[in-house]
């Protein structure tokens, strides 16, 4: 019961940031979704871990978030009214989809909660709509980090106590990737007078 | 040894970026780099006997393909940072850097974090190849994304800028659906009786081992997302975005680790899963579908390298091409393999090589374009030879290494009846060779350029590497030492060869 | 008389007698949020009564459209509030299908004053009446979209199409009772149906019923030029259809309780209803015109969402 209203937060989550041109409120959102994510680790046990993904996840990704978006000037903070539709209804797209998959695939019993691995996936494919739809370089940092939740969902059932040392790498890993990306977007901010990865038409054939 | 082959540069790059005399760092780096070769042989050596090494808890235990992918690592690393030394000197004589695309001035990042990063790169591509273990490959493979960023952008200008969000973005989007592949194969292999607790640090041998109980439906999906997250990063078309903006506005020894080891690292992470699909008798599935995108990588690359004037861009084109190669020959299987073993030896070798020396006729012409690039053979003698002989080993000419892995690759699709395919490689070769033979021919060729300033002769740091890498590709064109055949047969035959 | 009945009857004359109660509840409460004291909670009462005891003053260019069209609306208003079932009894006169005269029933309402608005020649009125249009098209298939999720709620619950498909059935206590059980994401509906209120309704991030620019009205400025007792029928009819709205949403809130219990639920849902819709109007500010269609997409996206979540499982 728990589980299933986690994953169904977790979803609305996607969706709010699939729905809103607000970076901010979008940052707000990935601070919720590490909280979700927290909670989804500690109904499976793994409590140690969901202390980490709290301080990483909960606190520290959208704290170096807020720490780029603080230094970027306001009009970089709202996307473009026009692509929001698109993208919810890509999003419903993506979670028709992975119903769709889950359907087919066949389970190994027991493995897998039911609804986690659709709206693990349909997390992931919100990520990439992110990614791809957006057109500011802050929002590709948002969307690999929704779907790097995603994912880390889907390993979730897999996670063993031996295997802790692994997550903990990985999200050392993202996090560092989050830091790096989070200095190319001020370079990136002061070279270019915006952040719009639009404008990088420059080299290409 | 083992733990030394990953600690020793990440150790150097801690120290270099805390106390980061410049003093230090150009000479740290061929320091590092001759430890980590003499390591790296000593431990390619005993893999090769049959030995087998590991360390911690078999986290490090590198088998005959990884082994071999370290050498090739460390080697190209050994190369660059000779290079390096005359390179990072040169940058800092000039006083005002100027963009060539725009002209607009830009400085250079700190000289430290540079070297840093090059032993944090060399490092993290040593995690990848020594570990059997797909978790922690997956992660060395994420920091070879990002500790490969900063390098480049070395030069800070827009440009570079923009190829280093790109390179970014799409790797690190890429390398996400490949853990997400490592998740599946996990997946594929669930038991609920706790068999997989057994597993231990050696997933892909334990993978390996009991193939037959994978779940086939799960497998296959694992490895389309292995494919496309590390095809991403190897290069392979539809995917190959990012290659030939970061090869082309990085400096020229980092476009050349780039192109040299780290596209050979991410394949490594695709071939393991390809691995597991042989031991699952899938293999027609995965190689089949290498081809496929083996082939459309050379497809694409041949129309792009056709009338490029970039000629940074022409050589990163040219590695999609050869990435193509690569995949082309496993999937075909049998005698392909050991040829695309071969062909990843010595493409990283000339290409290596190719990078270096595109970096000194930048250094001297100032501009990308082939064609404002004249007379090399009266401004740059020995560069210019070299360039046209890297040219004619890279397009696969006879006495060359390439000529012989790419005949090998040739006689295995042959042998494995793919004539089809056989015929397109052919033809897809003979016009990449046409179109690369253009650009380098004008720019060798042609009268001395008036307004060129009086030869300073080329500094011999910078000529001897890749000289030295082009003599041991024409060697292995030649002759291959019997112990090099027997470890490539080695590596060749956990992938099927 | 059976109990049904009876309990069906006294609580739709609870919400005829209370219908003008709901206006006064928010006026009050968005007092209270500006730190004023407010007009009193019965002033729509005594407004009515004042009404009903005047004359009323009729512009030459209007024709018997618009003398006839608010009491067309409050009957239509009136009908449809008599398909709808109340705290623990289905409406007497339910039947498969009744969801579409009910809210085509609201429609003929709104349709009606829109005709009276453009009678009047007046070009203020002819705005809101092409506004209120415009919204009304975009939220018809928000409305249709979310009542298809409670269809399908309910014939997943194994009842036939017969009773299935008609109010009594959709917003009868099964669907609070499926949340309960563990779909959350149908917690979503009631959502949407409150958006709806506020669009249906003319209130605040649509509409602002306090505004004193007729530019910016919808419902206010169609009928400015109504006075008298036809204008107390369609204060009166606008209160009936907040009750309406507020009543679907307390229909999927109230599980399936015993039929005395669930009317006081129900009544003090809408009740709350109410002051919820008061701390919304003191919160929000008015949306942009152009915004609104936005606002309707979220909601239908919010029902998407449910619909898809609630087939899946």
């Amino acid at each position: 019961m728990l589980l299933q209203t986690c994953l169904f937060l977790l979803v609305l989550s996607n969706f709010c940031m699939l729905g809103t041109p607000r970076i901010r409120r979008m940052t707000g959102m990935t601070a919720i979704q590490g909280l979700l994510l927290t909670v989804l680790l500690c109904i499976f046990g793994h409590v140690m871990l969901a202390v980490a993904v709290l301080l990483i996840k909960g606190l520290l990704l959208p704290g170096l978030l807020w720490r780029t978006l603080k230094r970027l000037p306001a009009q970089a903070l709202v996307c473009p009214r026009k692509v929001v539709p698109l993208d919810v209804l890509a999003g419903m797209g993506g979670l028709a989809f992975s119903f769709w998959l889950d359907g087919r695939l066949v389970m190994a019993h027991g493995l897998f909660p039911p609804m986690l691995l659709p709206l693990g996936l349909a997390t992931l494919f919100c990520g990439l709509i992110l990614i791809v739809g957006r057109i500011k370089a802050i929002t590709q940092v948002i969307g690999y980090l929704v779907a790097e939740n995603g994912i880390f969902l889907l390993g979730m059932p897999l996670m063993t106590t031996g295997t802790a040392w692994f997550e903990l790498a990985l999200l050392l890993d993202v996090f560092v990737a989050v830091f790096v990306m989070g200095i190319a977007i001020n370079h990136i901010s002061d070279s270019f007078a915006s952040i719009d990865v639009a404008r990088f038409r420059s080299l290409r054939d | 040894m083992l733990i030394a082959l990953v600690l020793l540069p990440f150790c150097m790059g801690v120290v270099m970026l805390l106390w980061g005399r410049a003093a230090l760092c150009r000479l740290g780096l061929p320091a590092v780099a001759v430890a980590h070769t003499a390591l790296a042989c000593a431990t390619a050596c005993r893999v090769a006997q049959g030995e087998t090494i590991s360390a911690l808890n078999d986290m490090l235990a590198p088998d005959a393909l990884g082994a071999l992918f370290l050498l090739l690592a460390s080697l190209l690393f050994l190369a660059v940072s000779v290079y390096a030394v005359s390179y990072l000197r040169e940058e800092e004589r000039i006083g005002e850097h100027t963009n060539i695309l725009d002209h607009g001035h830009f400085t250079n990042a700190p000289e430290r974090r540079f070297t840093a990063c090059l032993c944090f790169f060399l490092a993290s591509m040593s995690l990848v190849t020594i570990t059997p273990h797909m978790g922690v490959q997956w992660v060395g493979i994420e920091a070879t994304t990002l500790s490969s960023a900063p390098l480049i952008y070395f030069h800070r200008h827009k440009n570079s800028l923009e190829a280093t969000w790109k390179y970014l973005i799409i790797c690190s989007v890429g390398i996400a659906l490949a853990l997400l592949g490592n998740i599946l194969l996990s997946v594929a292999f669930y038991r609920s009786d706790g068999v997989t607790e057994t597993m231990g640090m050696d997933q892909v041998g334990w993978f390996v081992r009991h193939a037959a109980q994978g779940e086939p439906t799960w497998l296959k999906a694992a490895f389309v997302f292995l494919l496309a997250g590390y095809g991403a990063k190897m290069g392979l078309a539809p995917l190959h975005n990012w290659l030939p903006d970061a090869h082309s506005q990085a400096p020229s020894l980092v476009s050349a680790l780039l192109s040299g080891a780290l596209l050979n690292c991410a394949m490594l992470g695709m071939l393991r899963g390809h691995q597991i699909m042989l031991a699952a008798g899938l293999g027609g599935l995965s190689g089949s579908m290498l081809m496929f995108f083996g082939l459309f990588s050379l497809a694409t690359a041949a129309i792009f390298i056709v009338g490029q004037g970039h000629y940074k861009r022409m050589l990163a084109y040219s590695s999609v091409e050869h990435m193509g190669i690569l995949a082309l020959g496993i999937g075909t299987g049998g005698l392909a393999v050991f040829g695309a073993m071969l062909h990843a030896v010595c493409h990283s070798l000339i290409k290596c090589m190719l990078f270096l020396l595109s970096g000194n006729i930048l250094a001297r012409y100032h501009t990308y374009s082939s064609y404002d690039v004249r007379g090399m053979r009266w401004t740059m003698p020995f560069t210019g030879a070299l360039w046209t002989a890297g040219f004619l080993a890279v397009a696969g000419s006879p006495p060359f290494g390439v000529f012989v892995s790419e005949l090998l690759i040739f006689k295995g699709m042959l042998a494995a009846d793919a004539v089809g395919w056989a015929i397109a490689y052919l033809v897809l070769l003979a016009v990449i060779f046409v179109g690369l033979s253009v650009a380098v021919l004008r720019m060798v060729q042609g009268n001395r350029p008036i307004d060129m300033p009086k030869t300073p002769r080329e500094p011999l740091l910078s000529v001897l590497p890749p000289l030295v890498l082009g003599m041991v590709v024409l060697l292995l064109g030649l002759w291959i030492p019997d112990s090099l055949k027997h470890f490539l047969f080695c590596a060749a035959a956990l992938i099927g060869g | 008389m059976s109990q049904s009945l009876v309990v069906y009857f006294v609580q739709l004359c609870l919400a005829l007698l209370l219908a003008p109660l709901l206006p006064g509840i928010i006026n009050r409460v968005k007092a209270i949020f500006a730190g004023r004291h407010g007009k009193p909670l019965l002033q729509t009462y005594y407004d009515l009564a004042k009404l009903l005891r005047k004359g009323e003053a009729l512009s030459q260019t209007t024709t018997w459209v618009f003398t006839l069209a608010p009491a067309i609306a409050l009957v239509a208003t009136l009908c449809a509030l008599a398909l709808l079932p109340l705290g623990g009894s289905s409406s007497p006169l339910a039947f498969t299908g009744d969801f579409v005269l009910a809210a085509y029933l609201l429609a003929l309402g709104r349709f009606a004053t829109m005709l009276s608005a453009l009678d009047t020649g007046s070009s203020f009125e002819g705005m809101g009446a092409s506004r209120e249009a415009t919204f009304a098209a975009l939220a018809e298939p928000v409305l249709f979209l979310t009542l298809m999720v409670l269809t399908s709620l309910s014939l997943n619950a194994g009842l036939d199409t017969e009773h299935a498909l008609s109010l009594s059935a959709l917003f009868g206590g099964q669907s609070a009772d499926t949340w309960l059980g563990g779909k959350i994401e149908l917690l979503l509906v009631p959502v949407v149906f409150f958006i709806l209120l506020l669009v249906e309704n003319c209130r605040i991030p649509v509409d602002d019923p306090n505004t004193h620019l007729e530019l910016t009205m919808i419902h206010e400025v169609m009928v400015l030029d109504h006075s008298g007792p036809n204008l107390a029928i369609i204060v009166y009819g606008t209160a009936l259809k907040l009750w309406f709205f507020a009543a679907l949403i307390a229909g999927l809130m109230t599980p399936d309780l015993s039929p005395w219990p669930q009317a006081a639920l129900r009544t003090g849902i809408v009740l709350l209803l109410s002051v919820l819709v008061g701390v919304t109007e003191s919160v929000m500010a008015r949306l942009r015109m152009q915004r609104v269609p936005a606002l309707l997409g979220g909601a239908a996206a919010m029902s998407a969402l449910a619909l898809i979540l609630s087939q899946m499982r």
